[in-house]
């Protein structure tokens, strides 16, 4: 009668179950959590607009497909901030846009200057307003510098 | 000419932060409640580098007139921090939630909201003073306790914002409160 050898037996299993499990989950995209306060100052449903008032700054952004990174076309994102042209709860402050079919978008918007300390804007992807089908997400991107003009953030979305 | 030389310096370490502030660009997209909360903030920071001079009789007053004056100059810093934070809850009241929740995303709200809570111990300390089950060497202690918490608190929370105080008037002042909170501190824990 021959016994198996344990050890290598062992490694064996340990190692299959590490290749099956966690490559799978490394090779996929990350979902973008909720920020805290996020949502401060959100206004439900605010119209889209091409431009949220005078302009002058870009706000800019990606949203993909958590997992397989796929990009996602038509998503609502809402943005807003304290600027040059008016605080965070003010209406004048916030406008929404759609994503482009590479899952982009862009709002021309007025200077974000610092409030509560630091430059910082808003987005939101609201479920409740958009029909994509994914989670609601909340962002509160912080400007490296407040001279800056510009701010780029990445929406990654699970499906709801 | 001494004393005026020391009345003049108090009076520039107070005018200075506060003149330097009402230049910041930052003030012309801003309400005025927002901006009032904002000044609230710096003249409370500013009161709070009289209080321990007034305790140590660093000052020239009378030891009685020290003390009323620091009875005054207390209940001023008291209504400066109500009004500091009214402000910014008119303003903003999801982020000052949020600071009192302690689940602001801000690293410097939670050093405010600690020197806020220490400066309402102290104030109250100081109203019920005579019926404290306290000794006064104990009494003082506690209370000194408390101010070291609001001073330091206080600078954490400015020093990490970026806001209309000025950078180099922003650093004094928070140096000269450290210095007068910690000299005084070691007045009254040493007396034995």
């Amino acid at each position: 009668m021959t016994t198996l050898p344990r050890r290598p037996l062992l490694a064996a299993g340990a190692a299959a179950l590490i290749t099956s499990t966690v490559p799978a989950r490394a090779s996929g995209l990350a979902p973008t959590p909720t920020m805290r306060g996020g949502a401060n100052n959100y206004r439900p449903g605010a119209p889209i607009v091409d431009r949220i008032g005078g302009g002058g700054f870009m706000m800019t952004g990606t949203v993909l497909r958590a997992g397989d990174g796929a990009p996602i076309p038509n998503a609502r994102i809402q943005m807003w901030a304290h600027t040059t042209e008016g605080h965070e709860r003010d209406q004048r402050s916030h406008g929404a846009t759609l994503t482009n079919a590479q899952g982009r978008f862009v709002m021309d918007m007025p200077q974000i200057v610092p409030a509560f300390g630091q430059p910082h804007g808003h987005l939101a992807y609201d479920a409740d307003y958009d029909d994509n089908g994914f989670q609601t997400v909340f962002l509160r991107p912080i400007m490296a510098r407040a001279s800056d003009t510009t701010l780029d953030v990445q929406f990654v979305l699970v499906p709801a | 000419m001494r004393d005026t030389l020391i009345w003049l310096g108090l009076a520039t370490a107070i005018a200075a932060p506060i003149i330097a502030a009402a230049f910041s660009p930052l003030l012309q997209w801003r309400d005025g409640i927002y901006i009032t909360a904002g000044f609230a903030g710096i003249v409370g920071m500013a009161l709070l580098l009289v209080q321990p001079l007034l305790a140590a009789g660093d000052l020239p007053l009378s030891q009685s007139r020290a003390r009323r004056v620091h009875r005054v100059t207390g209940a001023l810093l008291f209504t400066a921090v109500i009004v500091h934070v009214t402000g910014l809850w008119i303003t903003s009241p999801p982020d000052v939630i949020d600071a009192l929740t302690f689940t602001s995303p801000t690293p410097f709200a939670v050093w405010g909201v600690i020197a806020m809570w220490a400066a309402l111990a102290a104030a109250l300390m100081a109203a019920l003073r005579k019926r404290l089950p306290l000794r006064p060497m104990t009494w003082r202690q506690v209370h000194m306790s408390l101010g070291l918490i609001i001073a330091a608190g206080t600078i954490a929370h400015a020093l990490l914002i970026e806001g209309t105080m000025e950078v180099v008037t922003k650093t004094a002042l928070s140096l000269l409160v450290a210095l007068a909170v910690l000299r005084t501190a070691r007045l009254i824990f040493r007396r034995r």
